[in-house]
């Protein structure tokens, strides 16, 4: 980031901005992640290096905010100049293209989970450093594993950074109300739950809408609550099972209990209908909490001090049956900087600068080195905790094949959202859905 | 008389040059058209063959985004003659297309008669009419995209709360007919202004007169319109026509917006699904094929509105029968 006095001030502006939002333990120093003593690697820093880095923008003001004060420090730190470029979350992967197609542009890109795997042969191996990373801050959570590592092997091509997920968000007093005092971990209790729910007059509500987090969420939590697959190890279609037929026909039943129109719903449908006070119950990332807690209107902050967060229920998993596409660091072998673009994504991980980041995003992102989970922010608000482990999961989009450009082609085609959706609405009988998706599926696993 | 000209001239010392080779060049009228033509073909090389041409060859080509592709033949179309999603979308296109289309100039030819009589305030509302037109359609979207909610649906809000005609929300989007037919709605709403005016423009160059002699004649209002009004329109109609099926028929703004293709896949359109699988998707020869295939039925399309609804000398410069 080339910095300019008039940056400086504004950036200075938007940190004090930040810092105004009553976060949840905004600070300085960070003195609460355990670390083991590891010979930190050298990365001897090219004369005049600068650094071009792409990464999404922001969810929330701090994400930028604090990523950019970090950012300076490194500046200021080692001499090295670093241009930070936040891009639109549509617009990022195109431009990630350009810049591996082109092999010109931004030296590192942080993109979203399966993206090192398309291009791994553009990479540089980022292994020592995550090896490193890992060694000091207790280790990689699974999902970081799997989408850091070239498939089956411990070259790491990635650096996962943080990811989200969406657990189940719920209004207590009408969860209460209903008979229960939490969700319940099975099948049946979940159901009954439901039922009541919508007995009372507080139906719940799960999109299987063209949306393409909230949609594909719920379909691969109904998918792996009952053990199915869209592929096994080998990447080879295996959704037409009986698993999946029985996911199918629980996803029928559960329909009847939810509000009308969630077929319709974008990513912002359950948000809007669990705001208005028409949903008890749905999965959501925490967005939907946040809003609701720093919201103006009184109304929405009863609403959010009634909201119970927990993992969406087990089912017949051993683990708990949500995802998270954590943001993938990539470092070019176009770059003309390696080691000071080793050195600035060490920088950015290490506790000091990865500690205040992490804890001002306030769960938006969750870390993907288990050292940070003991950060005591987690501990301020109990409704983060099912947040806090979010890539503490061996799930991912197309488990259990490989991770390619294939699962991503799955999941940008709705395959086993519409699978869902058209069995819901009865257009289609479970089998026929199943072979259909199956079918569909085959179409971007053919060359696997 | 001209060899006394010349004469004289080369009395007084002056020469005629032969003329260079550039001055022959720029006299030669097949070198000028060429030249003064030069810059509009470039922008039509740059702007239209080039990307035509790239997404033709894209459409045979395996290429995702991210790796170049590999020549596949016609691979992708073969491939998608098995794909029911896609023929889904072929049937929807058309569906959606020929009613919209019916439906917008039904209306457009009525508003514009309406707008064609000595009202008050005309010239404010006729500008008032070209508003759904002038307004982005992605805006114009949003909104009927909460229109329709099943949610927060404004019309289920006064069939249900206000008239008490009702006891539930509406769920416009939630099954595929009535999904398809709200986007028709919209479709149309969108098109309207585009029909009435041309046509407007079109109704007020047909002379007075005529009518006049037609009403001398005791013909009919019924008979005036048909033997006078539809046959001076043809000419204009037919342009709007074949401009509006094509609008139509490579629709994507609204249909994105407001349903992305959903419920399963049952409003899609041809342009929709071209983009999802191409960029979300990656599959960028998948949805150029797509999108290629969308070709013929447009040259398809534009013929019969040219040729089948236009069909008068004036294509030819001549006058009408």
């Amino acid at each position: 980031m080339t910095i300019a006095r008039r940056d400086a001030i504004a950036l200075g502006t938007a940190a004090f901005g930040a810092a105004a939002i009553p976060v949840i333990g905004a600070r300085a120093a960070v003195d609460d992640v355990p670390t083991a003593n590891v010979k930190q690697p050298e990365y001897k820093i090219e004369s005049g290096a600068s650094l071009h880095v792409l990464r999404p923008a922001k969810f929330i003001d701090p994400d930028e905010v604090f990523w950019k004060v970090n950012t300076k420090k490194f500046i200021d730190a080692t001499g090295v100049d670093v241009k930070v470029d936040f891009v639109s979350w549509e617009d990022l992967r195109p431009q990630l293209a350009v810049v591996a197609n082109t092999g010109a542009g931004a030296d590192i890109v942080i993109s979203f989970g399966s993206d090192p795997h398309i291009y791994s042969s553009k990479l540089v191996e980022l292994t020592d450093l995550a090896d490193y990373l890992g060694a000091k801050y207790g280790g990689w959570y699974d999902l970081a594993l799997l989408y850091g590592r070239k498939w089956n092997t411990k070259n790491w091509i990635g650096l996962p950074i943080g990811g989200g997920t969406g657990p189940v968000l719920y209004r207590k007093s009408w969860v209460n109300q209903a008979g229960y005092d939490k969700v319940p971990n099975d099948h049946d209790g979940f159901l009954a739950l439901c039922q009541k729910l919508q007995k009372n007059g507080h139906p719940c509500g799960m999109s299987l809408g063209h949306a393409l987090g909230d949609a594909n969420g719920y379909s691969e939590w109904l998918l792996w609550t009952h053990n199915a697959f869209v592929v096994d190890e080998k990447g080879k279609v295996a959704i037409d099972s009986n698993e999946t037929i029985a996911a199918l026909k629980y996803a029928t039943e559960l329909q009847k209990t939810m509000i009308q129109g969630t077929l319709t719903w974008n990513d912002v449908g359950n948000n809007q209908a669990y705001t208005a006070e028409q949903i008890s119950l749905t999965f959501n990332g925490v967005s939907l909490y946040y809003t609701l807690l720093k919201s103006p209107d009184p109304k929405l902050n009863a609403v959010a001090a009634d909201t119970f967060t927990q993992d969406t229920p087990f089912g017949l998993s051993k683990r708990k049956p949500q995802s998270a596409a954590p943001l993938n660091a990539m470092l070019f072998k176009h770059s003309k900087y390696p080691n000071a673009a080793k050195e600035y994504l060490r920088f950015m991980m290490e506790a000091d600068q990865y500690g205040v980041w992490l804890s001002n995003c306030l769960g938006y992102w969750c870390q993907s080195l288990k050292a940070y989970s003991q950060m005591k922010f987690w501990q301020s608000d109990p409704k983060l905790t099912p947040f806090a482990g979010a890539l503490d999961s061996p799930f991912y989009d197309g488990y259990k094949g490989p991770i390619s450009a294939a699962s991503a082609a799955v999941i940008a085609n709705y395959t086993v959202v519409d699978m869902f959706a058209s069995v819901v609405s009865g257009n289609a009988t479970p089998e026929a859905a199943a072979k259909q998706a199956a079918k569909q599926a085959e179409r971007y696993y053919k060359s696997a | 008389m001209d060899a006394t000209v010349d004469v004289g001239i080369r009395h007084l010392g002056f020469t005629r040059k032969p003329d260079g080779w550039v001055t022959r060049l720029f006299d030669n009228k097949a070198f000028l058209v060429f030249l003064c033509l030069l810059p509009s073909m470039g922008l039509l090389l740059v702007f239209l063959t080039y990307p035509l041409g790239l997404g033709i060859w894209l459409s045979m080509t395996d290429t995702t985004i991210g790796q170049p592709g590999q020549f596949i033949g016609l691979d992708n179309f073969i491939d998608l003659m098995d794909d029911p999603v896609f023929w889904m979308s072929v049937t929807n296109t058309i569906f959606y297309t020929t009613v919209a289309t019916v439906g917008k100039f039904a209306l457009g030819l009525w508003l514009a008669l309406l707008l064609n009589h000595h009202i008050p305030f005309k010239a404010f509302i006729r500008a008032i009419v070209l508003l759904p037109w002038i307004v982005p359609t992605v805006l114009s979207a949003i909104a009927w995209w909460w229109i329709y909610s099943p949610q927060f649906s404004i019309v289920s809000y006064v069939i249900v709360d206000v008239l008490h005609l009702r006891s539930t929300y509406i769920n416009f989007l939630g099954s595929p007919w009535p999904a398809r037919w709200s986007l028709i709605v919209a479709n149309i709403w969108r098109g309207i202004p585009f029909v009435a005016i041309t046509l407007l423009a079109g109704l007020q160059t047909i002379s007075p007169s005529l009518y006049e002699a037609a009403l001398l004649d005791g013909a009919s209002g019924w008979q005036k319109f048909r033997r006078i009004t539809v046959p001076l329109l043809m000419p204009i109609l037919a342009v709007a026509l074949t401009l509006s099926v094509l609008f139509t028929f490579s629709d994507f703004q609204l249909v994105y917006a407001i349903t992305r293709g959903g419920p399963f896949n049952t409003t899609h359109l041809m342009a929709t699904l071209a983009f999802q699988r191409a960029i979300p998707g990656a599959q960028l020869g998948e949805g150029a094929a797509i999108a290629v295939s969308m070709i013929p039925f447009l040259i398809a399309a534009t013929l019969v509105c040219f040729f089948g609804v236009g069909r008068r000398k004036w294509q030819q410069g001549e006058a009408n029968d």
